[in-house]
């Protein structure tokens, strides 16, 4: 279980192959990968800035892994989020699950992807030719997260 | 106490962080907020919206009842748009 926030950018092929290597208890191994769109709601998107609160930001990631482990049998977990000026196309973050099984891996990583996109203080600034503006809360990004509490 | 602002809240308030010495009425998240506002025209837009501020108390997320005192560090952000 393992959490790193950096500017820097990360291989994924990579990240899968350390994480699972020395583990022969895990059967099923489940990514995302969330990258910057060119489009926005202001039109074509030049640049995004990350804004994050270091310190807080692993602390939350770290409870959010956490909680994840506490509901599905995972063998192994990484979450891996950018910050700084990223470009359309640029990754952003990576999140890995491990478990025996599929359902636990696939399951929990939405889950982690859901909860940190409503939980971890990080901030989007987009670039367009409009000039800067912060972004807003998504509320399907609000009911995405919810589900996890109802179930 | 220490104050750490971020996104378009630091953007209003025109700083990032500041070390401040509220006068002894303030004891909870609110009651910070309440006087933070009365700091300037920067401050009081920032945080004229409390549905879109989100507090933390030394980094964990905290509601407006929540107790502050001289040696905490309170942030004060908008809701996130990480991911």
């Amino acid at each position: 279980m393992a959490v790193r926030v950096q500017q820097e950018d990360f291989d994924a092929g990579q990240e899968l192959a350390t994480l699972a290597a020395q583990n022969h208890a895990i059967g099923g191994v489940v990514s995302f990968i969330g990258r910057v769109r060119d489009m926005t709601k202001d039109g074509e998107l030049m640049a995004m800035t990350l804004e994050h609160y270091p310190g807080m930001t692993e602390h939350a990631l770290e409870k959010i892994e956490a909680e994840a482990c506490s509901r599905w049998p995972l063998e192994a977990s990484l979450i891996v989020h950018r910050h700084g000026r990223l470009e359309p196309g640029d990754q952003i973050v990576l999140v890995i699950t491990a478990s025996p099984h599929r359902h636990a891996a696939f399951e929990a990583n939405q889950f982690l992807v859901d909860w940190l996109k409503t939980k971890a203080p990080f901030w989007k600034m987009e670039l367009t030719e409009q000039g800067e503006s912060w972004v807003e809360t998504k509320s399907s990004d609000d009911r995405a997260a919810a589900r996890w509490v109802a179930e | 106490m220490k104050i750490l602002y971020f996104a378009w809240i630091k953007t209003r308030t025109g700083v990032g962080e500041e070390v401040v010495d509220p006068p002894a009425h303030v004891k909870t998240v609110g009651d910070l907020i309440d006087w933070l506002k009365t700091r300037g025209d920067g401050y009081a837009q920032a945080l004229a919206d409390p549905s879109v501020v989100r507090v933390a108390v030394n980094q964990e997320y905290a509601k407006w009842d929540a107790a502050v005192g001289s040696n905490d560090e309170v942030a004060l952000f908008p809701p996130v748009t990480g991911g």
